[in-house]
């Protein structure tokens, strides 16, 4: 949706998901599937006397995350409490970073470039703050319906990376390519692994010309931002249009309903009563730390699209979407590994994999597709084996299930109809259920196509295609003969 | 008289924020007492603090870390042991919206 006038700006929460342990206690931070309250201790809980100490490699991850959005980071910088009483921290308050009252982010001033129909847009970066993820809270049926409220700290404590960007968005749709982009950006790092429910979440503010600005809370995907953005532009846009004033509020994003509610507003910005957190001491970050962490990092998306341009020979379209997902890169690479054939295993993935996956809701890492397979199939073809068509129809299974490609056309008897006496056998049966088309064909390539179509529909795409076309042809030809010859042997008029 | 630092209507916000409620007379008491604590502190005021840079910490100590590894949790037993309130292993809270 292209609306004029749309300003938006992001706030991203982002879990260093490749750490073992949570930010400030040696809990585990698997918590995803565990039962409630099981990965908590007395740092985590806030119980009186509990010491945090920082996770190192916690700290590494961050500054490394910062210098890949082009940040400044910060040299000298602490902790602070962020107080508010709400039950999802059991300490009733947050640890987290300031940007103000001598607070010093992690790093600040960063960018990202997005493209949008080879339109290219710097989206400012304005901080990141490195803090904990709050506990999770379950309610029955919708937040402000629900009676009561379960609480499970299983997430309290885990390291959080907090990205806020500019009002620089003027689109749902430029707010999804950030945070794509984020994505693959910290995949690449190796520190984040978006596949993981709820390990990058964000909010939104969001105004339209003439309008009050809006929060959005409780965004929970990046697959969501559109669809939240979507939504609040078409109910303020409503509300200007019948008149009434836009109210600066904050709202929920209801995915299950898929509409913002209100919420009661919490604490205003300066009742969080930010104070410095006197149980952690300040980090001072030499030069040397940041040199030795920008010397491991990993090569990050845009160098590997030119690479992929370079050494694979591959348009830059091809490499921008490959490389707009680190999965997706990395099974491209796999592939070309075992088949040097980059821009053919490039057209099957950013064809018919993506479309695939994205009909059956599935990221590439959560289907069975593994590399090898793609590759079984792409040769399947090449051999002459199965048709493009069949491999078509069972990319589905191969995704779904992980059987290999062979093994389905063999199963189920979908190899390639190469024998020129059965062939010649349906295309007899197809021209005489097909008269007219047949008349047609004889001046007409359109209606050959026809014929070729009723054939590969009645051996359910079977038929070799090349061979089909050429027996077509051939057949064509025998009745242009025919006819010729019995028109000549008709006595003109 | 000095002028309050801290207001009846401070005090009532603060309660508000922290979710406890006050009688009259709490009120009054604790915005005696609140003003009293801060008259303490106004003898810091006449410190003279200029080119000194805050405090942030009190210990000299800068980048004290630990090493990404688990340590053991606690047991959900000793976790929800002081929680008043619990359902199959979650706390129970009041629905804060
Ligand atoms: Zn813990």
């Amino acid at each position: 949706m292209s609306v004029q006038g749309v300003i938006i700006g992001l706030e991203v929460h982002v879990q260093l998901t490749s750490l073992k342990t949570k930010l400030f206690c040696g809990c585990s931070s698997d918590y995803r599937g565990k039962e409630p309250n099981t990965l908590v201790c007395p740092v985590c809980l806030g119980l009186p006397g509990a010491l945090p100490v920082l996770n190192r490699k916690a700290l590494e991850y961050a500054v490394m995350a910062a210098l890949a959005l082009n940040c400044k980071v910060s040299k000298r910088m602490f902790f602070f409490r962020k107080n508010y009483f709400y039950p999802d921290m059991p300490k009733n308050f947050q640890i987290s970073q300031y940007d103000r009252a001598g607070g010093v982010p992690l790093a600040v001033n960063g960018y990202l470039t997005i493209e949008d129909q080879n339109r290219v847009k710097k989206i400012r970066i304005s901080r990141i703050h490195l803090e904990e993820d709050p506990g999770r809270l379950v309610h029955l049926g919708p937040i402000d319906q629900s009676p009561y409220t379960l609480v499970d700290y299983n997430r309290a404590g885990i390291a959080l990376l907090e990205v806020v960007t500019e009002p620089d968005f003027n689109s749902p749709k430029e707010a999804r390519l950030f945070l794509q982009k984020l994505r693959s950006i910290l995949e690449h790092l190796g520190v984040f692994d978006g596949s993981l429910e709820g390990a990058m979440r964000c909010d939104a503010n969001i105004s339209l010309e003439g309008g009050t600005r809006v929060e959005i809370k409780n965004i929970t995907s990046f697959k969501e931002v559109e669809r939240a953005l979507n939504f609040e532009i078409l109910r303020q846009r409503d509300l200007l249009e019948k008149g009434i004033s836009v109210k600066r509020e904050t709202r929920h994003w209801d995915e299950a309903r898929r509409i913002t509610v209100s919420l009661r507003t919490k604490e205003e910005e300066q009742d969080y009563r930010y104070f410095p957190e006197p149980d952690l001491v300040p980090i001072v970050l030499s030069e040397e730390f940041i040199k030795d962490v920008k010397r491991r990092m990993p090569e990050l998306p845009e160098a590997r699209m030119r690479r992929f341009m370079l050494s694979y020979g591959l348009p830059r379209y091809d490499a921008e979407v490959l490389v707009s997902s680190k999965d997706l890169a990395d099974f491209f690479e796999e592939c070309v590994k075992i088949y040097n054939k980059p821009k053919k295993i490039s057209n099957w993935m950013m064809s018919d994999l993506l479309r695939c996956l994205y009909e059956n809701n599935l990221e590439l890492k959560e289907s069975k597709i593994t590399p090898q397979s793609l590759v079984e199939m792409i040769q399947l073809i090449e051999e002459g084996t199965i048709s493009v068509k069949i491999a078509k129809k069972i990319l589905p299974t191969m995704i779904l299930t992980g059987r290999s490609p062979r093994e389905i056309v063999e199963s189920e008897g979908l190899t390639k109809i190469t024998s020129r006496k059965l062939l010649s056998e349906l295309i007899a049966t197809v021209f005489r259920e097909n008269p007219k088309a047949v008349r047609d064909a004889l001046t007409n390539e359109k209606a050959v196509h026809f014929l070729v179509g009723q054939l590969m529909k009645k051996t359910k795409g079977k038929a070799d295609p090349a061979l089909a076309n050429e027996m077509i042809k051939e057949m064509l030809e025998a009745v242009r003969r025919k006819e010729g010859s019995s028109k000549a042997s008709t006595p003109s008029q | 008289m000095k002028k309050p630092r801290i207001s009846r209507r401070e005090v009532e916000h603060i309660a508000w924020l922290a979710h406890i409620e006050l009688t009259e007379e709490e009120k009054t008491l604790f915005t005696e007492q609140l003003n009293e604590i801060l008259e303490y502190f106004r003898k810091i005021d006449s410190a003279d603090t200029e080119g000194v840079s805050p405090t942030y910490h009190v210990l000299d100590l800068v980048n004290v870390y630990r090493e990404d590894e688990v340590q053991e949790s606690l047991t959900r037993e000793e976790a929800l042991s002081n929680a008043p309130k619990k359902e199959r292993g979650f706390l129970k809270a009041p629905r804060i919206v």
